[in-house]
């Protein structure tokens, strides 16, 4: 057994990790971030273009589709460093959700044209799933897609369309056949947003971020932008959801718990010691043992999916420890500032600049996206204690 | 990183396995609650060396890795055994560790399968009067006298104290009648063997409890698929299957932790760097503490499924609800293991940079 990140490798790991800071502390100043707090939008595309041309977005595809062909381990990597730079990096996770999407299920045509500019940084896709009638529930899809000659038609609405706002295409789910169990009638659609009869609507959320609800009026497409089979979409969307895959490594929660030591330190005495609060100082140290239990999972998930395994499970376990935790962490790190914990960025005296605050109203979401904490115990308790499925 | 047990680790863990799923049977561990020890259980075990797998095989013992005894650990939670598996490692490794004066004591506990243990407090500290685990049934005890390391030998083993988790506890002391005492070493060292024997009965400890929860969930799952109520198996229904979802991640995570630390152990035994001034020491409290609170919750949860049944003395649950509590505090509150975090973490600033970033 070996727990090292790497093994062997490790040193060459922690010259690529330096290179991450380097570039990601440029995208990590107050004007970048304000930028993005303006605008809701966690994609700054100077960022993205520089992560793109570094070959970043694509550093684990083959060379072939217009990646590098490095070692999956650097993503787990990259993607710490990302998470720990708090710098506006959404688009990497959805230009490499979509790549690998198309990998796994476009057509050879879609493959050529649409991974290399998603991997050069040129594009990105939004995600059509949810709808206001379903979300957990996402094969119930009610946007509809009619077939007229060699074009689809297609009516409907999709929530949380995030990144839409700057994304040029949609992943849209539609119902193309009402007759049949609700799996066995969906298709798949990758559709450019400048498409006549799209609307985009900003949708404000708790944690600042923007999302939208998106608005399909007698859209227009060829049959040349569907993905996969007609009615086959179920089978796309299992390697779209597959490719969510959940796993990482430190992230937030550990982001959170500096700032609030660096900031705590500074307020209570010139000399940077921690204050002998017994209270205070359990609540920090529960941080740290719940940082390292979610960073092993998050490890032991990306380790599996890199060995090629199906660690669905694995992947639920962490995506649960880890939301979960983020909410007790920054409910706790916020008590512990007192009155000043309640301080939006930009006042005086806010606890680590405002951040906690910023990630406590934000760690909600963490909980819902990307499937909430209760069909992530679900699948727990179905897949690894073999329990009935549960409603 | 390669999570999975080498297939040498996986043989010996099997071996314990088939021993304690013969030997170690509900109905076996009731029969040993009186005294919490399995004589003849502690026998197989010595010939097959289980106690000693940790010790160096110049000590003879196997000469197995913390982790190693880690995975041993958990089967030994598993199955509740009543035998002082972790005592038994860890008095062995800290003879080992002492050289030249624990060499002779060392020779007699391997060969002869004597039971040895540790005093875990420092007995001379004012207050510091506590049962020492398996202090009811060992020869050799262990014990940090102020800044001298002492093993007491001979005398008779401590009156047994009834306890919540049937564990063999007594009190001891160098002055009972008979015993010899040597001294194993002084002042820092004397400190900082102990220091390291504690961080390896929390690690093993830690892993016990996880082994412990994850039985607990088991009992709990079985009963969910089998028992019906409103008309339905009560496993389908969320209020059952999501606590015990979330108690297989808890145990999951405090797996990887307990295995984590007993790493980091065999990292710097084997000259690695002692980063954070001891890695291995910061992770063995982070094992024990979440161990210790996700293992009574597993253990809680196992118990609530089976309803009134679970609180019967009858049913195996509560076997393992008294020792989840227990177990951990042999050492203290577990709770404290958090002010030690913090001390180790936080307080130098840079600390805590350097344990996130390497």
């Amino acid at each position: 057994m070996d727990f090292r990140l790497g093994g062997d490798s490790a040193s060459e790991l922690k010259a690529f990790r330096a290179e991450l800071r380097e570039v990601l502390a440029r995208y990590s100043t107050p004007e970048v971030r304000a930028r993005a707090a303006a605008t809701g939008t966690g994609l700054d595309w100077d960022l993205h273009r520089e992560m793109a041309e570094r070959g970043w977005i694509g550093d684990d595809f083959p060379k072939e589709l217009g990646g590098r062909g490095n070692d999956p381990v650097r993503m787990i990597a990259m993607r710490e460093e990302l998470d720990l730079s708090g710098a506006p990096w959404l688009g990497w996770i959805y230009a490499r959700m979509i790549a690998s999407t198309l990998r796994a299920a476009g057509s050879e045509a879609q493959k050529k044209e649409f991974i290399p500019r998603l991997l050069g940084g040129e594009m990105i896709a939004c995600l059509g799933y949810t709808e206001p009638g379903c979300g957990s529930d996402v094969a119930a899809a009610a946007t509809k897609a009619r077939q007229d000659g060699n074009e689809w038609v297609i009516d409907g609405q999709k929530m949380f369309t995030t990144v839409a706002e700057v994304a040029s295409y949609v992943f849209l789910l539609t119902r193309t056949d009402p007759g049949v169990a609700k799996h066995r009638g969906l298709t798949l659609f990758l559709v450019p947003l400048a498409s006549k009869g799209i609307e985009v609507r900003e949708v404000k959320t708790l944690g600042g971020e923007r999302t939208n609800v998106t608005f399909y009026n007698g859209v227009r497409v060829p049959d040349s932008a569907r993905v996969g089979e007609v009615n086959g979409g179920w089978k796309v969307m299992l390697a779209a959801l597959a490719e969510e895959r959940p796993g990482g490594g430190r992230d937030l929660k550990d982001k959170l718990l500096l700032a609030t030591l660096e900031s705590v330190r500074q307020s209570y005495d010139d000399d940077g010691k921690l204050p002998d609060d017994p209270v205070l100082r359990e609540a920090l140290a529960r941080c740290a043992v719940d940082n390292e239990v979610s960073s092993l999972l998050g490890y032991r998930a990306m380790w599996l999916f890199g060995q090629g395994k199906n660690a669905g499970v694995e992947g639920s376990m962490f995506k649960l420890f880890a939301s979960e935790s983020l909410i007790r962490s920054s409910s706790v790190l916020l008590d512990a500032a007192g009155p000043l914990g309640v301080l939006h960025e930009g006042e005086q005296g806010a606890l680590a600049h405002g951040e906690v605050e910023h990630l406590y109203r934000h760690s909600h979401v963490e909980t819902i996206y990307g499937g909430s904490s209760e069909i992530q115990r679900g699948v727990i308790a179905e897949h690894r204690l073999g329990l009935p499925k549960s409603r | 990183m390669d999570l999975n047990p080498t297939p040498e680790q996986t043989q010996v863990v099997d071996a314990f396995r088939r021993l304690l799923e013969a030997k170690s049977t509900p109905a076996q561990v009731r029969a040993a609650e009186k005294t919490g020890f399995d004589a003849a259980l502690w026998r197989e075990a010595v010939d097959m060396g289980i106690p000693f797998m940790g010790v160096p095989e110049s000590g003879g013992g196997s000469g197995l890795g913390l982790l190693d005894i880690a995975l041993l650990a958990e089967v030994y939670g598993e199955f509740i055994a009543p035998i002082p598996f972790i005592e038994a490692n860890v008095a062995g490794r800290l003879l080992a560790r002492a050289g030249q004066p624990g060499r002779a004591l060392l020779e007699a506990v391997t060969g002869k399968g004597i039971v040895a243990t540790v005093a875990l407090a420092d007995t001379e500290a004012p207050g510091k009067q506590r049962p020492i685990p398996a202090g009811a049934v060992a020869e050799v005890v262990i014990m940090l006298e102020g800044d001298k390391l002492l093993a007491v030998q001979g005398a008779a083993p401590g009156v047994a104290l009834n306890n919540m988790g049937s564990g063999p506890l007594a009190f001891r002391s160098r002055d009972e009648r008979g015993a010899a005492t040597t001294v194993l070493a002084e002042g820092a060292k004397a400190r900082e063997l102990h220091g390291r024997a504690l961080d390896e009965w929390r690690t093993l400890t830690a892993a016990a409890l996880e082994g412990l929860g994850r039985k607990a969930i088991a009992i709990g799952v079985e009963y969910a698929k089998n028992r019906k109520a409103f008309g339905a198996v009560i496993g389908s229904y969320q209020g059952v299957a999501h606590p015990l979802a979330d108690s297989a991640t808890d145990l999951d995570g405090a797996q990887l932790l307990a295995r984590s630390a007993a790493a980091a152990a065999d990292e710097e035994d084997q000259g690695g760097p002692k980063e954070n001034g001891g890695r291995f020491s910061t992770l063995a409290s982070m094992a024990l503490a979440f161990c210790a609170e996700r293992a009574q919750r597993a253990a809680h949860v196992g118990l609530h499924v089976p309803g009134g049944y679970g609180f019967t003395l009858e049913y195996d649950i509560q076997l393992y609800v008294r020792r989840a509590k227990a177990w951990p505090l042999a050492l203290d509150d577990p709770r404290k293991e958090y002010q030690r975090i913090a001390g180790m973490l936080f307080n130098q600033p840079g600390t805590m940079e350097k344990w996130i970033f390497g």
